[in-house]
């Protein structure tokens, strides 16, 4: 496995995780209403006393270094968009763990994403 | 009905919040990453002072403020709205990566790429017209 193969995997897998994660945990602090500075002091203090909000933080700090690592290798138009393949484990991850309802339309929407990412990794060059 | 237009308007000004500051945020952590360079080798004396190198750099900064001011709001977002819908209805960020890359540090974008990223905002309009949230409310 190449340097960018691996670092590429840590990127989408980390960082999906981690999303998915901090995304467990703002289901878990509820819908925010309110938007003034001290209340969204208030939520981030709600979220960060919840686990999953830490796990998530730690995945997604192991993605962003990958991440960090990888731009200094490959141009950033190259880089970024081979990135959305965090959909495809996204749409899945959210499916399985959070049990949301991903319609065929959204599999469809999330799919041509995935194509179109593979035409910009073929366009390298 | 009052209630779920201000969702929607919530939703969509998070959204247009983060596909300006994540690919800002990109873009000048590239730039900031090019001009540290490569480590000579990876061991883990180098990777260190690889990321010391960074994080010397105002550019890679101002990157991190950006991806901080992005991760904010992704993450408010996600306090109502489905993962599945927000992590693909975010990705037309990666035009505005194309644009910036191409126009503002001189990168090659070539046909095929293009069209590839056209596909991707198809994408992104179906995954539009679907529902925000499809989980109980909490």
């Amino acid at each position: 496995m190449s340097l960018e193969s691996a670092l590429l995997a840590l990127i989408v897998l980390g960082g999906t995780a981690g999303e998915l994660c901090i995304t467990r945990a703002m289901k878990v602090v509820g819908e925010v209403h309110d938007f003034r500075p001290l209340a969204l002091v208030r939520v981030f203090g709600r979220a960060m006393r919840v686990p999953w909000m830490w796990f998530g933080l730690a995945l997604m700090g192991i993605g962003f270094f990958a991440m960090l690592a990888m731009l200094s290798l490959e141009n950033v138009s190259f880089v970024v968009p081979m990135t959305a393949l965090t959909f495809a484990a996204g749409a899945y991850g959210g499916s399985l763990f959070l049990g949301e309802r991903v319609t065929p339309l959204r599999w469809a929407g999330i799919l041509l994403v995935c194509l179109g990412v593979v035409l910009v990794v073929q366009g390298k060059g | 009905m009052r209630s779920s237009e201000g969702l929607h308007l919530k939703t969509y000004f998070l959204l247009f919040l983060m596909v300006t500051f994540g690919p800002v945020g990109d873009i000048l952590l590239g730039k900031g990453m090019k001009t540290v360079g490569v480590p000579p080798s990876w061991t883990p004396p180098e990777i260190l002072d690889f990321f010391l190198r960074a994080f010397a750099s105002p550019v890679v900064w101002l990157g991190i403020g950006s991806l901080l001011t992005y991760l904010i709001c992704y993450t408010l977002v996600l306090s109502w709205a489905d993962f599945s819908y927000v992590q693909p209805a975010s990705a037309i960020a990666y035009v505005i990566v194309a644009l910036l890359g191409h126009f503002w540090l001189g990168e090659y974008v070539s046909t095929r790429r293009w069209v590839g990223i056209a596909i991707i905002c198809v994408g992104v309009l179906l995954v539009g017209h679907t529902a925000f949230r499809t989980t109980e409310r909490h």
